[in-house]
């Protein structure tokens, strides 16, 4: 028996390695995939990102981000504003793009197989990857094969030191580090700060080292630190009362807005009010369904993104997003994804790259142009990047004040 | 007081450990397999919940019960489809196939429901006042959870002990072909098991989220490792063994990130549990059953 | 070749199967290199190679844990980690003492390999008194354990040798190594290991399977291989003929985790970025199902299901969020028809037509 399942295993596997095979003589055949009319059409949530008919006259984008899995947040909201902005470019009827993104359970691995299999696909450029510690992996990747990639979402310094062909959207964690505890020093001098910090996530431990330094060369005083991991962001009730005996006024959260929700839930139940200070991961609390929004009055935060503001690209972005993914108020990420396809647009379009340029031709061109251009997009207005990959805007200190963001 | 303050909350969570962990203990003496899939009927409870109350407006005891009922179908599907096939199959089967039906309602959960977090309002409507004028806080879910818990451990043991249903239960877990010759349906028995079990694990995943209100698919994945662990400190299949294996679980989690460090307290409660295994190797309460050739 | 044909015919059943494996690897590392040169393996599978091979060796070695020594083992990505973190260690420290890569990679699998033969003695030596479930479940805790204690790990090499810290405060970062100018930061406690320099290869993977194989095979077929088979069987009977009971089941353990440990270290070493919450629980049931579905005890069995639940997922990209749905479905569905008493008397049926007689290998 076990010998017969083995042998219809093996088989299996022998059929498997021919597919590998055959795809890569024909890198675009119909069973790869998401070709170009399919990337969301199996996704009944989301439109299909209007592709033009393969007729080769698009740019071929890919993304990469966690569309299952327990950071699947991140990476639907990066690609349904990816798909936004890749339609309205299409609908411009000048360049044309086409979008395919791939999951990657916020994985190494599994990232750096996506990445295989987009490349495969005849990618040209990449928005991606969402999350930190995969994007670090593919952009090795990318940086040998000689591929652009612009990433909506991994703030660390880590994902563009040394690859001159990576770009971010977002800010890196030192930037929002010191302006957090720049902003703080400022504005509440002599407060005593807390810190919970998740330690098994890269972008919170980056942003919590560059805060403590410049915290210490401010003069403020941090009074307790304590961190939470993947695994127990379910219970702070004793994080939360550590930074209660150790009296503290501000609690720094430099965290994604999920635990950031329930770390308030259970101040507010132990009697506790500090001011809470997030950066741009906790943007996003006041769109979490059935989340009582009277628990983040008070709550501060540094953020490029607002849904409440009144431009309007913003009102125009807000509105197409909620039509087209069940009425929900995109967030920063989302937007991210949205500005990544603009960036690329506009970088194509300096560039004056076409669709039927090789991916490394495509490459070194706009590596050359990305450090003249400047964009506006949702994230910021006159963005501009240094060589080394690092995005230049303003972080804007807002404050929520009955369920809106409010400017201080 | 602060100790107080952190014991109260190790005993609320612990509580929380310890329901699941009374599934957990039940399938485990009867089935004798580690249903690995329990902690995503907590997830799938704590959603049903969610949907009657944020859509449908219904009372939270209402969501409650409904949970359950769809938990304890859910259960019950589960080890009719999945587990009841394998019965003589090795219990590595059994185990791979928990695992199959855990990635499942996972991804299923994440389709219908979205991978955005929901957040659960609790369904404890009620706030105790501060005791010790202020330095003590004990919040209205942790009283409920605590109070919880010990009605369903008391129940369980009435129900095991003194029942048919119960005793019948037990004769299963002693000794399945035996029991069948006195004339006790096992399949019966042991889809009964599923039901209290699953059941259990909505009522659970209700005060789980009331009490940490971020619900993902994923929401029941750790606790559900948690309370096997637990179980395992316990004594798997002993009933009051569950009770003290989650509480202090709880306790040694709560006080070790504390006062130890709150980078290791998964790896404090790891440690004490090699410990006590390997001074009791079958767990606090457990029998040690000396194998016989 | 009467002459070979009769030899051949001579040697025992398993010494045959053996060889088959031994031939079926070579084969399909020769097949593959070669139309991967000629640029025939598209960029996908290609990018595969690597962690596959990674996860034929934890298949093989775990199931020397179950099939063989007959323990149920939820850790084994415990000691993967040990391997990886160890392996990427010794690597980056190396860069300058040795800078031919193959070389590197060789003495960073070896490190891995040692790190984590001594976590398995460390693991081992008490839990082996446990059996079965209670087994597994310490098993899981020292995994997590691991888990935790990397999460809090910082490393950095300079000149000076190597500079390590536990972060258990949380309040620790690199730069509190204070490294020199120069120096290379390479486990940041969260972030892992970032900046790893990609020296993994396929040609290295295949020679790590050979290795493991020849090791567990030869293990298995020899006295020490038969006392652990027995202590499976019936730890009792065992004993009471004299068999060292915890000697042996360690030393099945241990030889475990120590290959755990080298193909951790080829794997730390094929990606810029490793984080240690990779090696979770998740990972070790992902290779104990390859173990369960290849076959207890059969070594070929999980080599080939490795290979097709590894490629699985990546070929179900098509179903896009129905993917993983789909791997479950799959999953239960196998489990359910190998297990099912009907499926197998059909299947046999199958068999017997094809191969014309009843005659069958238990491997």
């Amino acid at each position: 028996m076990k010998k017969f399942l083995a042998a219809a295993l093996a088989g299996a596997m022998c059929l498997s390695l021919m597919a590998g095979c055959s795809n890569s003589s024909a890198p675009s055949n119909p069973s790869n995939p998401s070709n170009s009319s399919t990337p969301a059409a199996s996704n009944p949530s989301a439109p299909a990102a209007s592709a033009p008919s393969a007729s080769g006259a698009a740019f071929k984008l890919g993304g990469i981000g966690p569309l299952t899995g327990g950071n699947a947040i991140y990476g639907n909201a990066v690609m349904n504003g990816a798909k936004i902005a890749v339609d309205e470019i299409n609908a411009l009827g000048g360049i044309q793009l086409e979008f395919n993104p791939q999951d990657d359970v916020s994985d190494a691995e599994t990232s750096v197989n996506a990445y295989n299999n987009l490349k495969d696909w005849g990618m040209q450029a990449l928005v991606g990857t969402v999350t930190t510690g995969p994007c670090i992996a593919v952009s090795a990747e990318v940086f040998n094969d000689r591929i652009f990639a612009l990433t909506p979402s991994a703030s660390s310094t880590d994902v563009i030191s040394g690859k001159d062909n990576m770009f971010q959207v977002c800010f890196t964690d030192p930037n929002q580090g010191v302006g957090a505890a720049d902003y703080i020093s400022q504005n509440m001098a002599g407060s005593k700060v807390a810190i919970i910090y998740q330690n098994d996530s890269a972008y919170s431990q980056g942003i919590r080292d560059t805060f403590v330094a410049e915290a210490a060369a401010k003069g403020l005083e941090v009074v307790s630190e304590t961190t939470f991991t993947e695994d127990t962001q379910t219970d702070f009730s004793v994080q939360v009362a550590a930074a209660q005996a150790a009296g503290a006024d501000v609690i720094f959260l430099p965290i994604y807005y999920t635990p950031a929700s329930v770390i308030l839930t259970q101040a507010k139940a132990a009697g506790y009010e500090p001011t809470f200070f997030g950066v741009d991961g906790m943007d996003g609390i006041l769109t979490v369904e059935g989340f009582d929004i009277s628990l983040a009055e008070g709550v501060m935060l540094l953020t490029p993104f607002s849904a409440d503001a009144d431009d309007a690209r913003t009102k125009n972005f807000v509105d197409t997003y909620a039509k087209l993914y069940n009425g929900e108020t995109p967030n920063q990420f989302a937007a991210d994804g949205y500005d990544a396809v603009y960036i690329i647009y506009e970088a194509l379009q300096a560039a004056n790259c076409t669709p039927d340029m090789s991916a490394q031709d495509i490459c070194e061109a706009l590596v050359a142009v990305m450090p003249t251009i400047t964009v506006d997009g949702l994230t910021g207005a006159g963005m501009t990047w240094a060589a080394t990959g690092e995005v230049s805007k303003a972080p804007m200190a807002v404050v929520i004040k009955d369920g809106v963001y409010v400017t201080p | 007081m602060e100790f107080l303050n952190y014991l109260i909350s190790g005993i609320s969570l612990g509580s929380i450990y310890a329901i699941i962990a009374l599934g957990y203990t039940m399938v485990y003496g009867i089935a004798k397999m580690l249903n690995f899939a329990h902690g995503d009927v907590i997830m799938v409870g704590s959603y049903v919940a969610f949907c009657a109350i944020s859509y449908l407006h219904l009372p939270a005891l209402v969501a409650i019960v409904l949970a359950m009922a769809v938990c304890t179908a859910l259960g019950v599907i589960i080890e009719g489809l999945a587990y009841r096939p394998l019965r003589q199959a090795g219990s590595l089967a059994v185990l791979i196939t928990a695992i199959g039906v855990s990635y499942f309602l996972q991804n299923a959960a994440q389709l219908i429901w979205g991978a955005t977090p929901k957040n659960f309002t609790s369904v404890v409507g009620f706030k105790v006042p501060p005791l010790f004028g202020g330095a003590l806080t004990v919040s209205g879910e942790a009283v409920v959870t605590i109070a919880a818990c010990i009605v369903i451990m008391a129940v369980l043991t009435w129900f095991t002990g003194s029942t048919k249903m119960g005793k019948a239960m037990r004769a299963c877990s002693e000794d399945k072909s035996a029991a069948q010759l006195m004339g006790i349906n096992v399949n019966s028995t042991i889809s009964m098991t599923f039901a209290i079990g699953s059941a259990l694990a909505a009522v659970a995943g209700v005060l789980l989220c009331s009490f940490s209100p971020v619900l993902m698919p994923t929401t029941g994945s750790m606790p559900g490792i948690k309370a096997f662990t637990a179980a395992v400190f316990g004594g798997i299949g002993s009933i009051p063994g569950a009770f003290l294996g989650g509480i202090l679980l709880g306790v040694i989690e709560a006080l070790a990130k504390a006062y130890i460090s709150t980078n290791l307290a998964n790896s404090i409660v790891f440690a004490v549990l090699i410990v006590v295994l390997l001074v009791r190797p079958a767990g606090l309460m457990g029998k040690y059953v000396p194998e016989k050739v | 070749m009467n002459g070979f044909q009769s030899k051949w015919k001579g040697l025992k059943k398993t010494t045959k199967v053996d060889f088959a494996t031994y031939l079926g690897v070579t084969a399909a590392f020769l097949i593959v290199s070669f139309c991967q040169s000629r640029g025939m393996i598209n960029s996908s599978m290609g990018g595969m190679l690597v962690p596959i091979c990674c996860y034929i060796v934890m298949a093989v070695s775990l199931n020397l844990t179950v099939g063989i020594l007959g323990e149920l083992s939820l850790g084994h990505a415990g000691f993967m980690s040990v391997g990886a973190f160890s392996g990427v260690i010794a690597a980056m420290s190396l860069r300058e003492a040795i800078p031919a890569a193959p070389l590197r990679l060789a003495v960073a699998m070896a490190v891995g390999a040692v790190f984590a033969a001594i976590a398995g003695t460390l693991v081992g030596v008490p839990a082996l008194r446990l059996r079965g479930d209670y087994l597994a479940i310490v098993t899981l805790a020292f995994g997590e354990i691991i888990k935790e204690l990397i999460n809090c790990l910082l490393v950095g090499h300079d000149s000076k040798g190597l500079h390590i810290a536990l972060n258990i405060s949380g309040s620790l970062s690199i730069n509190d190594l204070h490294l020199e100018e120069g120096g290379v930061a390479i486990i940041k406690g969260a972030q892992g290991a970032a900046g790893t320099t990609k020296i993994a290869t396929f040609a290295a993977g295949y020679v790590l399977i050979m290795a493991a194989l020849v090791i567990i095979l030869n293990l298995v077929r020899s006295r020490s291989g038969r006392a652990i088979m027995a202590v499976r069987d019936n730890r009792i009977a065992a004993e009471s003929v004299g068999i060292n009971v915890t000697k042996y089941k360690l030393m099945a353990f241990v030889t475990s985790a120590a290959l755990a440990g080298a193909a951790g270290a080829l794997y730390g070493l094929n990606y810029s970025s490793l984080a240690a919450s990779k090696f979770n629980f998740n990972t070790s049931i992902l290779v104990l199902v390859y173990v369960v579905l290849g076959g207890l005890g059969n070594m070929w069995g999980s080599i080939v299901a490795t290979v097709v639940l590894y490629v699985l997922p990546e070929a179900l990209r098509e179903f896009d969020n129905y993917r993983m749905l789909v791997y479950a479905i799959v999953l239960i569905v196998i489990m359910l028809a190998t297990n099912n008493d009907q499926i197998k008397e059909k299947l046999d049926a199958v068999r017997r037509r094809f191969t014309g007689k009843g005659e069958e290998a238990r491997g």
